[in-house]
């Protein structure tokens, strides 16, 4: 969420019990001013919290021209310092979920490691070979992020467009969904690259508007059920939680442009849903 | 050359008022025309003052058209359609009466000071919104006010899809309890004799199995063990408190076995392997029940063992805590430091599903004895019988690990400002419970949704084996029919059989007449 409007947000995103202290608040306030002056970010979002077992780290996102993709993530223990996350490569993300398992530690310098054996050549000539990979908790932390952005990032219908020339960017006259609306999985995208957009059907294209409609909808999940919609703070707010990453938690209060989500939480997939439902 | 200047600009306000002509005409379709709509738009922007207006130019037209088409007098009166949310403030403004008490009782009130919670819960990085606790607060007070209570807690709340749970945790005053429970078992019982005698009256019964089930574990009296504390659960402050049922230990085992989420609805119904005995009110009360079992702590010396003269209970049996009126505070960092400044203050749930360990061999046959005995082998190998959890007020430290993920982590609120800070612990078992201690309070709050980490994916628990099927012996197995050549061998070898009889018979007949009589009668 926005880190200028996060005194306000934090507020309505904390139903599932996690928020910031004071003295975090106040620190982010301060430092992602700082951050956001010395990386020449547009905008400086306030991710989440992911809990280790010895600390958390607190991660924090600057964006830039394109809200889509220009996007770096920072990291941080006290909320005053930061450091650049790697970018996730898909090599990087393949190791991470060969090597990783259980918690976050808390210590960007504790590898993980794997010990695989493959093997190697036919016959008589098999070789049994030992391959271990190994990965540092920071860039299993940069994969994290970037799954959970890919996965589970949400925005409102309408909150943003795509340009002509093809860049993202917010809307600057969207006037928030109506309750009714707000009700609905259809009227929240997907804030990543689009998977199944183009297979959809004619009929279903014609009602679509191509400068919005260029994500995807939580409607078309699968499973079906893996969020969870509710209106909260008496009925005012539309919080939506996500079951597959349980800690993301995202909020719109209809009618207004306030929306934004954050992840507090271990910083792991919820892979038992299909028995959970 | 004045001529043709005047010419010139004449042409040009001639094709000017040329062109105003054609901006003024009106759309066939909308009666609409565009000189007027620039002039709207133009209008608009020099009241509004936009920022980049250009980029929004479309908008704002847009926006300028659709008001055109408001319906400004309509016939039609506007029939107000109530929202949930008025709905729900309507419900919450009773929490918010003041209720004049004519004397001010200086009696001392259950009601928990969630305001205090909510200030020391956030320092932590734990709440729910200063708004929402204020809310729960009434809430609670609202529960104090219509039950008799002697004590009550906020415990925490359970997440679901559909809707949330704000549990209660509260002690009857003695003797003001209400039996609920008890008439709906009977109810069961009745039920159950019924089904057995329609199964009398059949003239051909079907062929009963001969499987018994172990006999089920006996459910803890009220305020001991599991039952400790009554619940109550709503699903949004304002909302009507319910109570939930007593636990028993089959719903303890059962829910050990099950992943399931909620779904806020009391009465859904629980689809799982092994079934769940019950709804989602027995569910909640089960996790609720392990829940606090697992992560409700204190710091050392908060609490000490109850001192009973009347020397009653056995060795190791001690199941009650009360205050230490001399607990002195231990420093943050003491706290912080090691887990052996927390102790638990919640009896372990046992394997059997109980904090107490009850012999069930006892009470039944023996043939059950066995079973129950095998059961126990498979869960404790070492331990067969009876069943020993850790005593009450064990330190964290001796919480065992689950897939090298340490049961806890301490953190301390503040490293900037350490002296004023306070010291908590997180559970790692239970993803959203926590504890805080500062000076000599604490408290307890599990936030979350309502499951335990496992540290790997969860596997459901497997069907019994099939049953095996009768040993095949001679009676069952079907014979080959004999060849012709068998037949006869068989006559012939009857036939001889017969011949040497007759033959005996002929020779000692006279003899054995008497004695074959004898045998025939």
């Amino acid at each position: 969420m926005d880190s200028s409007t996060l005194l306000y947000s934090l507020d309505l995103v904390s139903g599932n019990g996690l928020t910031l202290s004071s003295e975090q608040r106040a620190a982010l306030h301060t430092s992602l001013i700082i951050l956001k002056r010395n990386y020449k970010f547009h905008r400086v979002l306030f991710w989440g919290k992911i809990m280790g077992i010895k600390n958390d780290y607190f991660i924090a996102q600057g964006v830039g021209e394109d809200e889509m993709k220009d996007r770096k993530c920072l990291y941080s223990f006290n909320c005053m310092d930061w450091h650049l996350l790697p970018h996730a490569t898909e090599a990087l993300i393949a190791e991470v979920d060969v090597a990783a398992k259980g918690r976050f530690i808390g210590d960007p310098a504790y590898t993980y490691e794997h010990t695989e054996i493959r093997h190697r050549g036919e016959g008589d000539d098999a070789v049994e070979e030992e391959v271990m990979v190994k990965v540092s908790e920071e860039r299993r932390l940069a994969v994290t992020v970037f799954t959970i952005d890919k996965e589970v990032a949400v925005v409102p219908r309408g909150a943003y467009i795509k340009s002509p020339h093809g860049t993202v960017q917010t809307n600057r006259s969207f006037e928030g969904l109506n309750p009714t609306e707000a009700a609905k999985l259809n009227n929240y995208l997907h804030f990543t690259n689009p998977k199944n957009l183009k297979k959809k059907s004619i009929l279903e294209m014609a009602d679509l508007n191509p400068s919005i409609d260029f994500l995807d909808p939580l409607s078309d999940d699968i499973p079906k059920g893996s969020w969870s919609l509710q209106f909260e703070h008496g009925s005012r707010v539309c919080v939506i939680r996500s079951l597959l990453w349980f800690g993301l938690t995202f909020f719109h209060v209809p009618e207004t442009s306030q929306y934004g989500y954050v992840y507090m939480g271990d910083g792991l997939k919820n892979l038992d849903l299909p028995f959970m439902m | 050359m004045e001529n043709s200047v005047e010419d010139l600009s004449d042409q040009k306000q001639q094709a000017a008022a040329c062109f105003k002509a054609f901006l003024l005409k009106n759309s066939t379709k909308t009666n609409l025309n565009l000189y007027d709509h620039m002039v709207r738009v133009l209008t608009r922007v020099m009241d509004e003052r936009l920022e980049n207006a250009v980029d929004v130019i479309e908008d704002l037209s847009l926006e300028v058209k659709r008001s055109m088409l408001q319906e400004k007098q309509s016939t039609l009166r506007d029939t107000p359609s109530t929202t949930s949310s008025e709905l729900l403030a309507e419900q919450q403004r009773v929490l918010f009466n003041h209720v004049d008490e004519g004397e001010h009782e200086e009696m001392e009130t259950p009601l928990p000071n969630v305001a205090e919670l909510t200030f020391f819960l956030e320092q932590t990085g734990v709440g729910l919104g200063r708004e929402e606790m204020q809310r729960i607060l009434l809430a609670l007070k609202q529960l104090v006010d219509i039950q008799p209570l002697q004590r009550c807690r906020f415990w925490g709340k359970i997440l679901g899809i559909e809707g949330n749970y704000i549990v209660a945790e509260v002690e009857f005053r003695d003797g003001e309890e209400e039996e609920e429970v008890e008439g709906a078992e009977e109810v069961q019982e009745d039920k159950e004799k019924e089904e057995q005698a329609q199964e009398e009256e059949e003239l051909d019964p079907v062929p009963k199995s001969s499987y018994k089930p172990p006999a089920p574990v006996p459910k803890e009296p009220r305020r001991s063990g599991t039952n400790k504390f009554t619940y109550f659960v709503c699903r949004e402050p304002g909302l009507p408190w319910v109570r939930l049922p007593d636990v028993t230990p089959a719903e303890i085992t059962i829910a050990r076995q099950i992943r399931k989420l909620f779904t806020g609805r009391l009465d859904a119904p629980i689809v799982s392997y092994p079934p769940f005995p019950g709804n989602e009110a027995n569910y909640l009360r089960a996790q609720i029940a392990r829940i606090s079992a697992g992560t409700q702590v204190s710091p050392l010396g908060f609490y000490q063992f109850r001192e009973e003269e009347g020397e009653e209970e056995e060795e190791g049996a001690r199941d009650s805590v009360e205050e230490n009126l001399d607990f002195e505070s231990i420093s943050v960092h003491a706290m912080v430091e090691s887990l052996s400044a927390w102790v638990h203050h919640i009896q372990h749930i046992l394997m059997q599903g109980r904090c107490v360990w009850v012999n069930l061999a006892e009470k039944t046959e023996n043939l059950l004895d066995d079973d129950a005995e095998e059961e126990e082998k498979e869960e404790e190998p070492d331990e067969p019988e009876p069943e020993v959890g850790p005593p009450l007020l064990t330190p964290l430290s001796e919480d065992a690990e689950v897939n090298n993920t340490p049961p806890w982590s301490t953190r301390i609120s503040s490293n900037l400002i350490s002296q004023y800070a306070i010291a908590f612990v997180r559970s790692n078992l239970w993803p959203g419970a926590y504890a805080y201690v500062c000076g000599k309070k604490f408290e307890n709050i599990y936030i979350g949704w309502g499951l335990k980490y496992l540290g790997e994916g969860f596997t459901p628990a497997l069907p019994p084996p099939p049953q095996p099927e009768y040993p095949s012996g001679p009676e069952i197995t079907e014979a080959l029919d004999p060849s012709l050549q068998e037949e006869e061998a068989l006559k012939e070898a009857q036939e001889e059989q017969q011949a040497a009889l007759e033959d005996n018979d002929a020779m000692d007949g006279e003899e054995e007449e008497e004695e074959e009589e004898e045998e025939e009668n």
